[in-house]
């Protein structure tokens, strides 16, 4: 019989580990001080609005706070949390530790840079919200399709599909509903090109993907610049109007930020707690991934792989497609070209930074989006911080945040690999 | 009694193979038919027909006389046909629970996966079986013979009455297999027939109720083990007279090549498996490394092949310092590898076979000048080889995936020993191999002894140890517990030092026959 064999460990933070995170507690501790405390002027204060501009349910009062002990009390937080390292450790808590101690930081840095000053937190967290909704659907769009071994790296283009006709039927129409409605289907069809070379041709997904994104980008260009900038009312769709949601839109600063939003919002919300129970809970989550696994495993047990890989694909591309049209018909009511700069390959970034499960990935979204705000809100304060140094910050944030605390994640083992019956 | 399974006249051919010629093949209401054959004889292939992986030319099945088609796995299951794959079919992310009820979900509020009452059916089966197993544990968390019984668990799950089991000991230890006859005993007796593919003939006489053997995609024979014995079954699976005895003359160790000190190396779950490991291996010797899967060999091998990097401790090849080198740095230094996993760490098995025989030479003359392939070079390299070690395949241009298991195995023993080397590191070196080519290749591993290369062999087929070792190092829990000269050692003795017993084997030990007993197995 073979028994269970307790092995020895090695130990979880190496000591090196362990010391280099207490110095970077203590760097940023360092910085801390002579960055804001040492700057900070005697007896200002700062004041954060907690409710959005614009909304009144659910509001609150400002909050004030007396800059320089605030920040000193910051400060001494972080320097003891590195001496508590340094002397102890936090153990498996060491990563947790220094993401807060980063936010701690990033806090410290908004009332510094808000003293004697007022900012809008809750317009700052909200807004940092609504950019990163078209992020999160491109990641959750990603995480549908890449759990069953179809990498997808065509979200962008299908996004500006989607946004394109989101647009132009929502114009045609007048009627904004139509307009998600030829989004949705846009989306969808490029996924099904997406499928049909990729699973049915076994062309490189990269490639397939890759020339997905050329199409639609050239693809919306044309169209808007033949017709839509030219005939104004081509491009002037009705936008999905903010509708609070009862009893939970008067919930005090949460509230403003998170249920008094457009469809969008809600959809976003209610798809990732959707995908996250069906992926790991349901029978269709169970085959789905085990299709992205091992494809050879599933087919044995009679699961008809080709046809898991079409549904993820063409879920994906509606996703993506809806993602597409928050950027018209959820936002800004026109059609740019190449509006999404981008936002589909940041929403892959987070995919792959929320290790492919949709709460991580949105997370991951979120603090993409907080970040992207983040410069701006600090310029409109009169920030000494030039802006191409704020406009990398999201990107310097996310590095250090999975460098220092995510880790290694876990690709579905056959992401990207077509497959062969026989 | 009317026949459970019956395949007609089934025949297969992959572009340049006939891998099935009009194969007939009866399976009898409880019993064991043993199906053998030489490497690339066809097995997989007929038992993929079966399962409905492949779609026949030619032929037909019946099941219980009935004409039954079976265009895909859903169609064989419904058939009451299960199967036991010759490399695994489990998700290794996934738990026990879920891939036992993928395909065949226990559900709960219309959708939602049931996996408390699936992980009882799972708990029912075991006992029924005595396949214990956890089923809450994840795949990749276990050893491979418990991940068998996984495998075992799926078909009975699914009520599976007409079982096939390709190659099921190749990865388990002797006594891992002895628990599998067991359970296959209790199979048949509970009126389960059973289809069984192997290359170990002391495995089939004793299993076994028929045996049929196929040589080239065609039937070439059947017996029964009351008629037949070793020799006889290896001669009629290979078509000539097979020696079944490695023969070698005693060593004559020179130098030390490899030098092994206080090595402590981890697995990717951090877990210590290899404590203070001190040995060395001199030039014209081969050492086996003996021991129950799972005591460390294997990190053990990576360590000392440069693909795991150890925890401390100590590692010197012909000289000189390489505890943390990397794998290209040991293959430079003229060192080779015969991996444990062939599948994971030997090859690309989308790569041609030629290419696959230069995966550790590709950048050097002659099969490269400057950046350029020499392509002619690289083509009459795997001519040679394919030739010399015997690797059936319709050309060295076919990609390694296509080759049948035991021809994988050739591919990369093949371009191991083609080498100049000093040292050889084989893992599991005739895993799934026929006893044609076990022949050839353990005479190709004494030929390089005798040429002067240092050799670690670790099997867990104990047989193989035996008969290859000059000297056997036995890995118990992390630890080497014992190191004796091959001749002054019975294999009962080594198979007690495997198991953590302790032994006296001094002579005066020996004499009083005392044994101390520090676990029980
Ligand atoms: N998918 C495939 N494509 C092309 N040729 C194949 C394929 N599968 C098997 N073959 C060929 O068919 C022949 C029979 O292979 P098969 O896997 O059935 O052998 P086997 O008897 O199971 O051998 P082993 O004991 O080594 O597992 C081999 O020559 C092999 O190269
Ligand atoms: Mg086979």
């Amino acid at each position: 019989m073979a028994e269970i064999i307790v092995h020895r460990k090695v130990e979880e933070i190496t000591p090196r580990r362990k010391y280099t995170i207490a110095v970077v507690l203590l760097l940023i501790a360092g910085l801390m001080t002579g960055l804001f405390v040492v700057t900070a002027s005697h007896d200002a204060f700062t004041t954060f609005g907690l409710t959005p501009g614009g909304i009144t349910r659910g509001s609150v009062p400002d909050l004030v706070l007396p800059t320089l002990e605030v920040l000193i009390g910051l400060t001494v937080l972080v320097g003891l949390a590195g001496i508590y390292q340094l002397f102890k450790g936090f153990g498996r808590f060491t990563n947790l530790v220094l993401g807060l101690s980063f936010f701690l930081f990033i806090f410290a840095l908004l009332i510094w840079t808000a003293s004697g000053k007022s900012l809008n937190l809750g317009g700052l967290l909200k807004g940092s919200l609504l950019l990163a909704v078209p992020i999160a659907l491109g990641a959750l769009s990603g995480v549908m399709s890449e759990r069953s071994g179809v990498v997808n790296i065509a979200i962008e283009g299908m996004m500006l599909m989607g946004a394109m006709t989101g647009a132009l039927f929502g114009s045609i129409t007048k009627n904004f509903w139509i307009g998600l409605g030829t989004a949705l289907l846009a989306g969808l069809l490029m996924a099904a090109i997406h499928a049909v070379l990729s699973i049915k041709y076994k062309v490189d997904q990269i490639i397939s993907g890759t020339v997905i994104n050329i199409f639609g980008a050239g693809l919306s260009s044309f169209i808007s610049s033949k017709f839509m900038q030219t005939y104004e009312y081509l491009n002037n769709p009705p936008i999905f109007p903010r509708v609070p949601i009862p009893v939970l839109a008067d919930i005090p600063f949460l509230g403003p930020i998170f249920f008094n939003n457009n469809i969008f919002v809600y959809v976003l919300m209610i798809l990732l707690i959707v995908m996250q129970i069906a992926l790991f809970q349901t029978r269709w989550g169970l085959r789905l991934r085990s299709v992205g696994e091992h494809p050879k495993a599933a087919d044995t047990l009679g699961i008809n792989v080709i046809r898991t890989r079409y549904m993820a694909v063409l879920l994906s591309g509606l996703i993506a497609g809806f993602g597409g049209a928050y950027f018209t018909l959820g936002s800004i009511g026109r059609f740019e070209e190449l509006m999404t700069a981008g936002k589909g390959f940041i929403g892959l970034a987070s995919m792959i930074f929320g290790n492919w499960s949709p709460v991580g990935a949105v997370s991951a979204s979120l603090l993409f989006g907080f970040f992207e705000n983040l410069g701006p809100s600090l310029s409109l304060l009169g920030s000494k911080i030039p802006n191409q140094f704020t406009s990398m910050l999201p990107y310097i944030a996310t590095m250090v945040i999975l460098a220092g605390v995510v880790g290694r994640g876990q690709v579905p083992a056959a992401d990207g690999v077509p497959y062969e019956k026989e | 009694m009317a026949p459970v399974l019956q395949l007609k006249s089934i025949t297969k051919r992959f572009p340049g193979v006939l891998a099935n010629d009009h194969i007939d093949l009866t399976l009898q209401q409880g019993e064991i038919l043993a199906l053998l054959g030489e490497n690339g004889a066809g097995k997989t292939t007929l038992m993929n027909i079966l399962y409905g992986l492949y779609q026949p030319d030619e032929g037909e099945i019946w099941v219980r006389e009935k004409k039954i088609s079976v265009h895909s796995p859903t169609d064989a299951i419904r058939a009451g046909i299960g199967m036991v794959h010759q490399h695994f079919m489990l998700i290794p992310v996934f738990t026990v629970t879920e891939n036992v009820m993928l395909g065949e979900e226990s559900l709960r509020y219309g959708d939602f996966l049931d996996r408390p009452k699936a992980a009882a059916r799972i708990r029912e089966i075991s006992t029924k079986y005595g396949l214990e197993v956890d089923p809450d544990t994840y795949i990749r968390d276990l050893p491979v013979g418990v991940q068998q019984r996984v495998e075992i668990i799926k078909l009975l799950y699914r009520e599976a009455d007409i079982l096939i089991f390709d190659e099921p000991t190749a990865v388990l230890t002797p006594q891992e297999a002895d628990e599998l006859f067991e359970i296959m005993r209790l199979l048949v007796k509970q009126g389960k027939s059973i289809i069984f593919i192997t290359h170990k003939l002391r495995e089939v006489l004793e299993v076994a109720d028929r045996i049929m053997v196929i040589r080239r995609g065609a039937v070439v024979g059947e017996t029964t083990p009351k008629d037949a014995d070793r020799e006889k079954l290896a001669a009629m699976m290979v078509g000539r007279a097979v020696n079944l005895e490695v023969e070698k003359e005693s060593a004559t160790p020179g130098d030390v090549v490899l030098e092994v000190r206080d090595l402590e190396v981890a697995n990717d779950q951090k877990q210590i498996m290899v404590e203070g490991v001190s040995f060395e291996i001199r030039a014209g010797e081969i050492l086996g490394l003996a021991g129950v899967q799972g005591n460390g060999q294997t990190e053990l091998v990576d360590a000392i092949t440069g693909m795991r990097r150890p925890t401390s401790g100590s590692i010197r090849l012909l000289g000189e310092t390489v505890t943390y080198a990397t794998p290209r740095k040991f293959t430079e230094m003229g060192s080779a590898h015969v991996p444990e996993d062939r599948q994971k760490d030997g090859l690309v098995l989308s790569f041609s076979i030629a290419d696959n025989l230069i995966l550790n030479t590709y950048y050097k003359e002659p099969f490269a000048r400057g950046v350029i392939r020499q392509e002619k070079a690289i083509l009459a390299n795997a001519e040679r080889l394919i030739e010399q070690f015997d690797v059936r395949t319709p050309g060295p241009l076919i990609h390694v995936g296509a080759l049948s298991g035991g021809n994988q195995q050739k591919v990369i023993v093949a371009r191991e020993l083609s080498r100049p080397i000093k040292l050889l590191v084989a893992s599991q070196p005739t895993r799934g191999l026929d006893v044609g080519s076990i022949e050839y290749i353990h005479s190709q591993i004494v030929k390089k002894r005798d040429e002067g290369c240092a050799v670690l062999v670790a099997s867990s087929e104990l047989d193989e140890i035996m008969e290859l070792s000059d000297r056997i190092a036995v890995m118990y829990r992390g630890k080497i517990i014992a190191i004796v000269n091959a001749g002054e050692v019975t294999k009962q003795e080594v198979g007690l030092l495997m198991a953590g017993v302790q032994i006296d084997l001094t002579d005066a030990g020996r004499k009083k026959g005392r044994v101390k007993v520090e676990s029980t197995f």
